[in-house]
């Protein structure tokens, strides 16, 4: 049997309200008040689709399942190196084996999850692999005042496909591809050009979807009315109730489209989608799921037993139960770099970063692996071969010890205003790990008031710097309040 | 058997710039006048010093790299120069390396001369600490300051003693309205004005728990010595001549940032230097034998802290001590005599070797409106870095014959 064998999400903990955004912008297009009901989910101004993977990937893992990998493939269409392995990034962060696993980058339309889901599920029948994990993320910056800044949201999910203990049995597959093009980006932009909304919501997804489907349930021989849950991405609230219709789906078997709760998540949106789906499901549920983008993809689920013993995504529930809401339209432009602002001659600085020092500490640096001492067993993050404890002094004597899953407590920190930053002030302190090591660490996902001596922490994955001059994006991890059980 | 400095070398003359923000002048002219000074009150030919040492520290937005810049602006006779920078501690360190030269026969008069020009930059504040980090340190630390770095000391100390922040604030409010108090004496001082504690308090905030008062002024200086064997300041017709009592240096070793036994609320390098200095010194007991202090108050809770540190409060004392009127100016060990770096300012390659100018002038009783009866001890310390990764130093001079 081949599935799901886990799964995990990550939902930014901003939310924006999007009567907040219809008020700061609907003097410039009304239009955008059509679409003005419940909240988006926005990403903290230290977050990327990159980030957000990693998160979403560490929800979705137990240490063991992790060390089983041997694929990952990350699918967004807002990665943030357009040559240089994303996935491996985010292989590295999970601090996966290099040797014996592939990574590989699924992008260029929003069903890219769906694609990298199927042939997951290919590789899998071939035998070929083992366990693979497919993380998708999408953070998409939108111009202001558009339908598309209402409609979209930013998240990620990750789900491990394999053959041990398999919450959802894949039943099928199937692809369609005709160059629909409802938006494109194109080289160097940073922002989806959109065409004719009517046209993409009557030809696009109002037709293809339904196609797609039927086109499916054609080969497979199924039913519509098997599936206990009908589950495809539509931003548009009324075509995703015809799509339902046209098929002929009873409307309480379509999956809801997120709209209220964060938006359309691109590439992540299908699986978070699914998310919701299977933790409404019991055993024997069929699901139907769709990705749409440049045509569709098509997976049937059936839910095995294994559902009542799981116990994720804490992600996406944690990040649904613990959001913040943000109440600043004006904040929301600033950190997606929409509006310009003066960071001061301070915040100018910009480093190139060394590559060969990166190549060299990478997993010290992008997995937040430190060392521990083999002769006293004193963990430390530290660059040095010397043991820290002054009664050791070992020298030579480290193995790798990963801090990056570990609870934290702060020992000291401070607010400063004086540092340059995109959300002032700078947060930054001292964290003791559970069972040895501190970090010197930024703060992030909190504001001064939230933090104390002795708070609990978790670490965080987040983009440290970017440098816009040569294009490179820095990542670092961070400590956040502990605020939601960690995932599986 | 090492023997210690104690008595081997005289400081035959001093010199200080004006600190302050000098937007007339560059490090040139800044060296020159420090200098001038000096050589007068040694009352030797610039061509008898035979060796120097230079401290700058910031030297990307500063002087640039190497000794040469001394060199150059003193138009020294082609004698040894060598840069020295640690930070903070960067003057003293050039201090050291004269003393330690005289002190080891090598030469018979050496200069010791820093200086740092700060307000070329544009913005407030030291300069961004990014680009001088290193490369692998670039990767990970945190986007942080001098001033928020040392605010991660106050909540490590409240958290340790059990004391409210509120109570603190007013502990660290009396640290700098004292060096207000006694930096308007002093005309050469960047800031002249007394403050009360009120404003303190009231003042905005720059990086929780710390106010801009309890910020140190950054500043454009130089300061320099002239140092030489006793035998030398005897000839040369000194008779109160002052001489090196002590002079440590201890450097965190990276167990404050990635071991587990420090508490976040101390300078355990502080602790280290001042006890073998006082060893070298020959103290007994600091809280009765030093006679005044100017010690890095880099930032209010940086005094505070090492009041205790220099074993001179004890533990979790501090506060008292501060609002006792202790290191006040008639207190008992007065401390920031010349106004400190709150109010005389902080170029940071001149700044412990300023220190050492006022404990010279006290002890020769020049020290104007803020002389003080009789002292016998002065002491300095330097904090270079962070609390959680720095160096110290600390030194301890007094008259030829205590």
């Amino acid at each position: 049997m081949i599935g799901i064998t886990s799964y995990g999400a990550y939902l930014p903990r901003l939310r924006l309200t999007r009567k907040i955004i219809a008020k700061a912008m609907a003097w410039y297009n009304p239009a955008i008040f059509g679409a003005a009901k419940g909240e988006k989910s926005v990403a903290n101004w230290d977050e990327d689709a990159l980030t957000m993977a990693v998160a979403a990937s560490y929800d979705c893992m137990t240490d063991r399942q992790k060390k089983a990998i041997d694929a990952v493939y990350l699918a967004s269409t807002s990665l943030p190196f357009a040559d240089r392995l994303n996935a491996d990034i985010l292989a590295t962060a999970l601090n996966v084996d290099e040797e014996g696993v592939t990574c590989s980058d699924f992008t260029g339309c929003t069903k890219s999850a769906t694609t990298a889901a199927i042939t997951a599920y290919d590789v899998i029948s071939a035998g070929r692999k083992e366990n693979v994990l497919v993380a998708a993320s999408d953070l998409r910056k939108t111009k202001m005042g558009t339908n598309f800044e209402m409609f979209l949201g930013d998240g990620a999910a990750a789900v491990l496909f394999g053959r041990d203990n398999v919450i959802a049995e894949i039943t099928g597959s199937y692809s369609m591809n005709c160059d629909f093009i409802d938006h494109y980006k194109g080289h160097d932009k940073t922002i989806d050009y959109t065409w004719e909304e009517r046209w993409v919501r009557d030809e696009g997804y109002g037709k293809i979807i339904p196609q797609a489907i039927t086109e499916y349930l054609k080969e497979s021989k199924e039913n519509i009315a098997d599936f206990a849950k009908v589950i495809y991405p539509c931003y548009f609230g009324a075509t995703h109730r015809i799509i339902g219709k046209k098929l002929g789906v009873d409307p309480e078997k379509v999956q809801g489209n997120m709209h209220e709760v964060c938006g359309d998540t691109g590439s992540a949106h299908p699986f978070l989608m699914l998310f919701a789906a299977l933790e409404a499901s019991s055993p024997g549920d069929k699901l139907l799921l769709v990705g749409f983008g440049q045509g569709c993809d098509v997976l049937s689920f059936k839910v095995t037993e294994n559902i009542r013993q799981f116990n994720g995504p804490q992600g996406l529930k944690g990040a649904l139960a613990s959001k913040v809401e943000m109440d600043n339209y004006l904040k929301f432009a600033k950190f997606r770099d929409l509006i310009v602002s003066d960071l001061g001659i301070r915040g100018e600085v910009n480093n190139n970063t060394s590559l060969t020092t990166l190549y060299r500490n990478r997993k010290r640096i992008l997995g937040l692996v430190g060392l521990r001492c083999t002769k006293c067993g004193t963990p430390q993050y530290t660059f040095t071969p010397t043991c820290v404890n002054p009664a050791c002094r070992a020298v030579g004597e480290m193995e790798e010890y990963e801090f990056a899953s570990r609870d934290a407590k702060v020992l000291m920190y401070t607010g400063d205003m004086l540092a340059p930053s995109m959300d002032p002030p700078a947060i930054y302190g001292i964290i003791d790990f559970e069972g040895g090591g501190r970090l010197l660490a930024d703060f992030t996902d909190c504001t001064l008031d939230d933090v104390r001596v002795g708070l609990p922490m978790n670490m965080s994955f987040r983009r440290r710097y970017k440098d816009d001059m040569r294009g490179f994006s820095g990542y670092f991890w961070k400590a956040v309040p502990a605020t939601y059980e960690k995932g599986v | 058997m090492a023997t210690g400095i104690r008595d081997k070398v005289a400081i035959i003359g001093m010199g200080c710039s004006k600190f302050g923000e000098r937007w007339d002048v560059g490090s040139e002219e800044l060296m020159v006048e420090s200098f001038g000074e000096c050589i007068q009150d040694a009352g030797i030919d610039p061509n008898e010093i035979e060796a120097a040492w230079f401290g700058s520290c910031l030297d990307e937005v500063n002087v640039g790299k190497s000794a040469l810049p001394a060199s150059i602006a003193l138009r020294l006779n082609n004698i040894a120069v060598t840069r020295t920078e640690n930070y903070c501690a960067s003057g003293t360190e050039a201090f050291r390396g004269a003393v330690y030269a005289v002190a080891s026969g090598a030469y018979d008069i050496a200069l010791a001369i820093g200086v740092e020009k700060l307000k070329d930059i544009g913005y407030g504040g030291l300069p961004e600490f990014g680009s001088g980090m290193g490369i692998t340190n670039g990767f990970w630390f945190p986007n942080m300051t001098a001033p928020g770095c040392f605010a991660m000391l106050a909540s490590g100390y409240a958290n340790k003693y059990g004391i409210d922040m509120g109570e603190l604030k007013k502990g660290l409010a009396h640290v700098s309205a004292k060096s207000h108090a006694n930096g308007a004496l002093n005309p050469k001082a960047h800031l002249q004005k007394a403050v009360t504690e009120e404003a303190i308090l009231n003042a905005p905030m720059v990086a929780y728990p710390l106010g801009l008062f309890d910020c140190c002024g950054v500043s454009d200086g130089s300061a320099c010595a002239i140092v030489a064997t006793p035998e030398i300041a005897k000839r040369l017709g000194k008779k109160d001549y002052v001489t090196v009592k002590a002079l440590q240096l201890s450097l965190s070793n990276g167990e404050e940032m990635s071991f587990t036994d420090w508490d976040g609320s101390h300078f355990p390098t502080t602790s280290k230097a001042s006890s073998i200095a006082y060893k070298e010194a020959g103290i007994k007991n600091p809280r009765e034998e030093i006679s005044m202090m100017e010690v890095h108050d880099c930032f209010s809770i940086t005094e505070l802290v090492t009041m205790e540190d220099l074993h001179i409060s004890e533990r979790g004392m501090a506060i008292k001590d501060v609002m006792d009127g202790f290191y006040d100016l008639d207190g008992k060990v007065p401390c920031q005599v010349d106004g400190g770096l709150k109010c005389f300012g902080h170029p940071i390659g001149a700044s412990g070797i300023r220190m050492l100018y006022e404990m010279y002038l006290q002890l020769h009783g020049r020290a104007g409106k803020r002389q003080l009866k009789d002292p016998k001890f002065g002491l300095t310390h330097n904090l270079g870095g962070f609390p959680f990764m720095n160096i110290c130093s600390v030194a301890i001079i007094g008259r030829h014959d205590v």
